[in-house]
Parts: structure tokens; sequence; C-alpha cells
């Protein structure tokens, strides 16, 4: 599988997502945001950060990097895409996704580790991981209060494009497990055509055997079982 | 020369926790007839041109474009004259 991971001017984990799709035997290369090609990938990944110091609004200044040209085309050819925290901030200021990140209503900055119910395995992002499966996986961000009008909220709801809900330890989806105050607790989402998956929590500080987490690995290993035909 | 003063607000749909927590703080303080605050982004933009009409629709194109959001922000703007 050919990985192609963007780094914008604040991008922060570009290193670990490509650490991590290396490490795994992927081709994987780093893609300036200057840059115009995207040199042919499988898989997008637009990083986690502060791109350009989140002035604005979070990813509204990464929607006019150049390459952010080529990914929407990549996006809308049916190419996979991969944005996580501030590259799910990127996919709905681009409109590749709908909805809004918006601050938590803590205000405050959460950085730690958070649990996920897996809500459907009908995408490539989740193919093979049974519905209900429960992830342990850091979340760290101040804007991920996901927000969304109630007729694009119910969109989401009656087309199985919510891949992830915030939970608890035993899966239990409840406000009480709700880190930052999203609608109906969406930790993730995917768009119309499913070639697309925004999500606030960091799959790739999950999947190395130096951190005490490796539920991360379940989302790359979907990954590869999509690529690899073997779901 | 001209000057868009541009306002871009929160929907009144949309909750605003800092607003929520300044009318806290502001309860603390004792300004108790306080019902709610909104915090909005107030951003100025100079243009070198006279023509209000042509300034007009720049500044609603750039506010389409970029400065608001528009699942969960609206605008409005005004301009004033300028020393050039």
């Amino acid at each position: 599988m050919k990985v192609s991971v963007i780094t914008f001017p604040g991008s922060n984990c570009d290193h670990d997502a490509y650490e991590v799709f290396a490490d795994r035997g992927h081709e994987t290369r780093m893609i300036w945001h200057k840059d115009h090609s995207l040199e042919d990938p499988d898989l997008v990944i637009l990083p986690g950060g502060f791109s350009y110091g989140d002035y604005l609004r979070c990813g509204a200044l990464a929607r006019f990097s150049p390459i952010v040209t080529d990914v929407i085309a990549f996006a809308r050819r049916g190419g996979l895409v991969l944005g996580i925290c501030n590259g799910f901030q990127v996919l709905t200021e681009t409109g590749l996704l709908p909805g809004t990140l918006m601050m938590n209503d803590s205000l405050r900055f959460i950085c730690r580790h958070q649990h996920l119910r897996v809500e459907s395995s009908d995408s490539p992002f989740t193919t093979g991981i049974v519905p209900g499966s429960i992830l342990d996986i850091p979340i760290a961000h101040k804007e991920g209060n996901y927000f969304i009008d109630p007729d694009g909220l119910k969109l989401l709801q009656d087309t199985d494009r919510i891949l992830f809900r915030y939970c608890d330890e035993n899966g239990v989806v409840s406000q009480e497990a709700n880190p930052n105050g999203s609608l109906d607790m969406i930790a993730g989402i995917t768009n119309k055509g499913r070639n697309i998956l925004g999500m606030m929590p960091h799959p790739e500080r999950s999947a190395t055997d130096s951190v005490c987490s490796q539920d991360g690995r379940q989302i790359f290993s979907a990954i590869e079982r999509y690529f690899t035909g073997s779901a | 020369m001209l000057k868009a003063k541009i306002f871009v607000q929160l929907k009144p749909s949309v909750l605003d926790p800092q607003g929520k927590a300044v009318t806290n703080s502001l309860h603390n303080l004792g300004f108790d007839k306080v019902l709610q605050t909104r915090i909005s982004k107030y951003i100025e933009i100079n243009f070198d041109s006279d023509d209000r009409d042509f300034v007009s629709t720049q500044t609603t194109r750039i506010c389409d474009s970029l400065l608001a959001n528009p699942n969960t922000e609206t605008y409005r703007f005004e301009l004033e004259e300028i020393e050039s």
C-alpha cells in the first residue's frame, strides 16, 4: 500500500503517522503542503497538529494550501483519505466531510486515553472489526466538539456514517463518557462514498509496542484488509 | 479608501461554551442581571478602493470563502471611509 502523509506548517503528528505506516511495511512518503503531487498514493493521511497555528478557525487556512486541491480531487475520485484530529478539522473545512469541530464544552485542551465504540464495519477503515468493539485510543484536542445541524445529523445516523462514538470502558455510549460535548457522542464519521474518515482520536498514538494501548492497530489492519481484499 | 468592519457571530442555535463561561464569571462578579453572553469575532479589512459596491461585493466573497463557517456562523459588515 502506498501512503502519503501531508505536512502543513504546524502539523505535529505527521512523523508519528509516517512511522506507523513505514513500520508496517508500506511505501510511505511525506508530502509538503506546497507540493503539487500526492505521488499516486492508495491512502492520504491528513495528520494531527495545529496547521497555520489554528488561526481564524482550526483547519480553515490549511484548506487553501496548494496540496489540498489535489487531496480534494483524489477524494472525489474515491481515493482513501484519513484525517486525524486537525486532519478531521481540515476535512470539514474543505467540505469533504459535513459539520464542524467546535471548541470543547469544557473550554479545555484534553489529552488522555479515551474509549471508542466501533459503530459500523461498513468502511475501508473498519472493515472486519465487529461493531460494538471497544478501542482505547488517545485524544488530544481543544476543538473536538462535533456539531452539525439536525438534518445533517439525521442523515449521518440514517446512512450508517458514524463510525466511532465516545464510550466508557464497558462500551456504554453516554454523555458522561463524552469528553468534549460532541453531538451524539460522535468521534469519527465517513462521507457518503465511505472513502474518507475524519476522527478526533489518534490511532497512530496507539499503534506501537512502546505505548500502553495498541488498539489503533485495528484501524490500520482494517485498511490493510481492505486493500488486500481479505475482508 | 474604505475599511470593512466585519462581525462573525455564532448562529443563535449554536451553543457558545465561551459565552456561557463568561456569563458564569460575570455572575460571580455580582453582575446578576446578565442573562447571556455571546463571543464573536471582529475583523477589519482596509481596501485600496473608494468604490462601495466593489468593496461590498469583495467583502461578501471574503466572508463566504474564508472568514465565516456557514455551518455555525453568520456575518455582517459595515463600510467606513478612512484616510488614505
